[in-house]
């Protein structure tokens, strides 16, 4: 490493707010969102839903709100994130709609729906994620907190094993019941993981760095540095045996090796992480009969259409709206099991499209690569190792759900970001943004003036403001 | 840290172009075949909800979708369901299609290739999109005589009819019995479609297999014919010829006799090949197999169209000579299988095949049942040409076989198929499977008045009648006898 810890390199730079094109952005998110309700009110019923007004104006408003609230503390921050998010969750929450009014044709006004507890989540999530903003007005000072947020870690993790409010649901132990809440701390976990590993590697990253043997061209970690990555390991493997969620088990380890990765610059790492995970997975594979069942299911699901239902309807909905999709409130997505969650992207390849799927893939695209720009230009190694790992956890966790709902790998549960329904998703995910926007602000801005001092007390100047 | 975070930008971008391509894999390339595939239940509902053509038998529906009021705005109806149940096929939420239900889809539901102009306008005018219909080639008139005259053989009687006219090969009778009502199938009410379902499925009499098409059974004495034009063919031999008589046939080495049936001699040792067709003699007939040879009397068959299914559009299976082409068969074998026995069997649309060709001068000509498709708009989209599919016999030899099964219904055996003021030939048969089970009674007759022609051929499998009376004359014959007159009374 040629640069120290606290000030990594920084690609040349210019600093510019671009607040009125992200303004510009959240209109065009806001017209595609109330389109979408709009759309699902017409193709459903013929009719644009009565409360669309009520609604639309909320939306507006509360687009707005958010925005002034970004302008004013954080004006320098990334200004594409923010309108591609509120795009998403507004096609979530059309989607999710569209499914309740199904379920409420074919069950009757009995019928769980899903669409207003959502709206409160939406709302929830960026009342959440102005208070991220508020409250960590540097990124820096979370690393004081490393140790902190790593024990946070844990305790979300075994929050869900615990008697009386751990709740399994579908063979998953991953739910707490807090009153009339359901949450689920893994994905509040994956937060206080990223930042607890940026700040652990940040500090331990040249001893990490040392290689030892040389294989085929890649230098190999040492032995003894091994340790934390089996720990990690072992953790993500516990995920799997205890709380049964291939995921996130998948999602944490993926997380920890990247970051590693990162930090040394040895891609020595990713052969280790790499082998640790096939071990795992062979392991789970032979150990686990639900493993099994994803694993055939994802490798012939017509050979048992009982017990693969989901992943074969999910296909048929994605294979029924073709290229341009039936229109929304045209198909018939609820077919689906969980087609308002987990499936929630085979049900958007039903009504929109190829063409629509293609759009969503392409955002959450957008997202990452702005997650890693940020990350690029981030001027302190912390920042970087969060803003990366933040950006990191939102590609393997869209590249989990949507390739197994797409069958492109086996199927594991995991919440498609700011789409699925979901609290603790929206909750989380708009905090993960907060903390890249704040990151991005810090990391765009101009760099403080570097003041000419002595040479005995010559140090660096940190604008903490 | 910044090269593993371009390193890593990379990666990232090489997961989601794999998700796109996915993505396009999925619902651009492989989106057919998971739409074709059974129990998809969006492209069933969207199909169910769409306004079906209808099948027509001479303008008029013999399957149309009404007006339903219900979730699926359409209800699939067969006026006549048992009368057409072989053709029509069903039309079933839960158990997909059949026959032309299933083999015309396309058109009937308005997705085929040729309705893509209709469905542009139905899209633009944002109509729902529309069924063309298929008119068959079927005679009425026919098809209720096949079916009255087989229904009067009695509940426990299985059998089947196939008119085809000789010169197009247009199939006019297809009837089946036991044959069931398709509309139980195509109902709204799920649980009583499964019931039915169950239930058709349950009889072991198999009401819903295609007797006419699918039921391959030895054709017994009806496939003289067949060994008569190889032994006309390769033998030089005409109606006149005297042949091979008598009692019994022995082979050298070997206990083993064939015999007639009703162990007479054929009245001598010597007869005329006319006169053996019309007594329909075992001995002779055994003895020109093996005269004529295994080769030439399966060559002879595959050209009256043994081995290949030639009908478009219906579930059939191929008739056969040898179970496999390449057995090898004995002395006594073959002689069996000059007189329709041993593996030699056949589906009634084959035996009818063979006559229509002898009646059309040896030309056969490929049997279709669709003759014209139209779109919704009423235009013509495609209508069936006749197809010769080559020369069975020569004309000589077709005229002598004509001359022969004239002979027989005169003074032979196939006497109840006359029709008086038309020109009628044609052949008995008895064939037996094992000795436990009735024989099958065959008869195929082909029938000419002025410009009229028709083919028929009729099988019935089992009745409960005493063995000795089953014979294809008594049986069937005048079956095929009614068919004829309702196609020549046109």
């Amino acid at each position: 490493m040629s640069t120290p810890a606290g000030q990594a390199a920084v690609p040349a730079y210019t600093p510019r707010k671009r607040r009125n094109a992200e303004l510009l952005l959240i209109v065009l998110a806001v017209v595609i969102s109330i389109g979408a309700y709009c759309a699902v009110g017409i193709g459903v019923s013929g009719e644009v839903p009565s409360f669309a007004y009520r609604l639309g104006g909320a939306i507006v408003v509360v687009a707005l709100v958010t925005h002034l609230l970004v302008r004013r503390f954080a004006p320098y921050a990334d200004p594409v994130l923010l309108p591609i998010v509120i795009t998403l969750n507004g096609l979530g929450l059309a989607m999710i709609y569209r499914i309740d009014l199904a379920r409420l044709d074919k069950s009757g006004p009995d019928a769980n729906t899903f669409a207003s507890q959502q709206l409160i989540w939406t709302a929830l999530g960026i009342v959440g994620f102005v208070a991220v903003l508020l409250v960590v007005r540097d990124h820096r000072r979370l690393q004081s907190m490393t140790y902190t947020f790593g024990l946070v870690a844990l305790v979300l993790l075994v929050l869900p094993l615990l008697p009386v409010i751990g709740q399994n649901i579908n063979g998953a132990r991953i739910w707490i019941r807090l009153g009339p809440m359901g949450l689920q701390p893994g994905e509040f976990a994956k937060i206080a993981l990223a930042i607890f590993f940026a700040g652990y590697l940040v500090v331990k990253r040249d001893a990490l760095a040392l290689a030892g043997r040389r294989i085929l061209g890649v230098d190999l970690p040492r032995g003894r540095d091994l340790g934390p990555i089996l720990a990690a390991w072992l953790v993500s493997l516990g995920v799997l045996v205890f709380q049964r969620d291939l995921g996130s088990s998948l999602l944490f380890f993926g997380l920890f090796v990247v970051l590693l990765y990162v930090a040394t610059e040895r891609p020595g790492w990713l052969v280790v992480g790499g082998a640790l995970f096939l071990g795992g997975a062979y392991f789970a594979f032979l150990t686990f009969g639900h493993v099994q069942v994803r694993v055939n299911g994802w490798l012939d699901p017509f050979a048992d259409r009982d017990r693969n239902f989901q992943i074969i309807q999910g296909l048929y909905g994605m294979a029924h709206g073709g290229l341009l999709g039936r229109g929304l409130g045209q198909g018939s997505p609820d077919i689906t099991p969980y087609s308002y969650s987990d499936f929630i992207a085979a049900s958007m390849g039903e009504e929109l499209g190829l063409a629509g799927l293609m759009a969503i893939l392409l955002m959450y695209g957008l997202i990452v690569e702005r997650g890693l720009r940020i990350a690029l230009i981030c001027r302190d190694g912390f920042g970087k190792l969060l803003a990366a790992g933040l950006a990191v956890s939102i590609a393997l966790q869209v590249f989990v759900v949507v390739g197994g709902v797409t069958r492109l790998i086996p199927l594991t549960g995991l919440t498609t970001p700011f789409l699925s329904y979901g609290g603790s998703s929206i909750l989380a995910n708009w905090a993960i943004v907060a903390l890249l926007l704040r990151i991005s602000d810090q990391s765009r801005r101009p760099a403080p003036a570097v003041v000419q001092l002595d040479e005995e007390d010559a140090t660096q100047v940190v604008k903490l403001r | 840290m910044n090269k593993p975070i371009r390193v890593l930008a990379i990666g990232c971008l090489a997961l989601f172009v794999a998700l796109l391509l996915n993505a396009n894999y999925l619902q651009f390339v492989e989106a057919d075949s998971l739409n074709a595939q059974n129990g998809n239940r969006r492209v069933m509902d969207e199909e169910f909800s769409r306004d079906r053509g209808a099948i027509l038998v001479g303008g008029k529906a013999i399957a149309e979708s009404v007006p339903s009021g219900d979730e699926f705005e359409y209800q699939r109806r067969y006026p006549e369901g048992r009368l057409w149940a072989n053709l029509t096929g069903y039309y079933s939420y839960i158990y997909g299609r059949s026959a032309l239900e299933r083999s015309q889809n396309g058109i009937l539901s308005g997705s085929d290739n040729r309705l893509f102009v209709n469905r542009v306008v139905d899209l633009i005018g944002s109509r729902a999109p529309q069924g063309g219909s298929v008119s068959l080639t079927l005679d009425r008139a026919a098809q209720e005589a096949a079916t009255e005259g087989l229904e009067r053989l009695g509940d426990d009687a299985k059998g089947a009819v196939v008119a085809l006219d000789p010169e197009t090969g247009a199939v006019l009778a297809m009837a089946g019995q036991p044959t069931y009502d398709p509309n139980r199938l195509a109902s709204h009410d799920l649980p009583a479609t499964t019931e039915a379902w169950e239930r058709l499925q349950a009889n072991e009499n198999d009401p819903m297999i295609n007797r006419a098409t699918q039921q391959i059974l030895p054709p017994g004495s009806t496939f003289k014919l067949v060994t008569a034009a190889a032994a006309m063919t390769n033998l030089n031999l005409n109606p006149d010829s005297e042949v091979q008589a008598g009692s019994s046939l022995s082979f050298p080495g070997i206990s083993y006799r064939l015999v007639n049936e009703g162990g007479g001699n054929c009245g001598g040792d010597r007869i005329s090949l006319e006169r053996a067709l019309a007594v329909s003699c075992n001995v002779t007939f055994g003895s020109l197999a093996g005269q004529v040879g295994q080769e030439a009397l399966a060559e002879q068959a595959r050209k009256f169209g043994f081995g290949q299914d030639y009908l478009e559009g219906l579930p059939a299976n191929a008739s056969q000579f040898t179970s496999s082409p390449g057995t090898d068969l004995e002395a006594p074998q073959l002689a069996q299988s000059g007189i329709g026995q041993y593996e030699v069997s056949a589906t009634p649309l084959q035996m009818a095949m063979v006559t229509s060709a002898i009646a059309n001068g040896g030309d056969l000509m490929r049997p279709y049942v669709v003759s014209t498709v139209r779109a919704p708009d009423l235009s013509v989209l495609d209508s069936t040409q006749p197809d010769r599919i080559g020369e069975a016999v020569s004309s000589d030899v077709a005229a002598g076989l004509q001359q022969m099964m004239v002979e027989t219904v005169r003074d032979g055996t196939a006497g109840s198929a006359a029709i008086s003021g038309a020109t009628v030939g044609g052949k008995t048969g008895t064939a037996q499977s094992t000795s436990d089970r009735p024989p099958y009674a065959w008869f195929t007759s082909f029938a000419t008045s002025g410009d009229r022609q028709v083919a028929v051929a009729v099988v019935v499998e089992s009745t409960d009648t005493a063995r000795p009376e089953i014979s294809g004359g008594r049986l069937a014959g005048p079956i095929a006898r009614s068919v004829m007159q309702a196609v020549l009374d046109r």
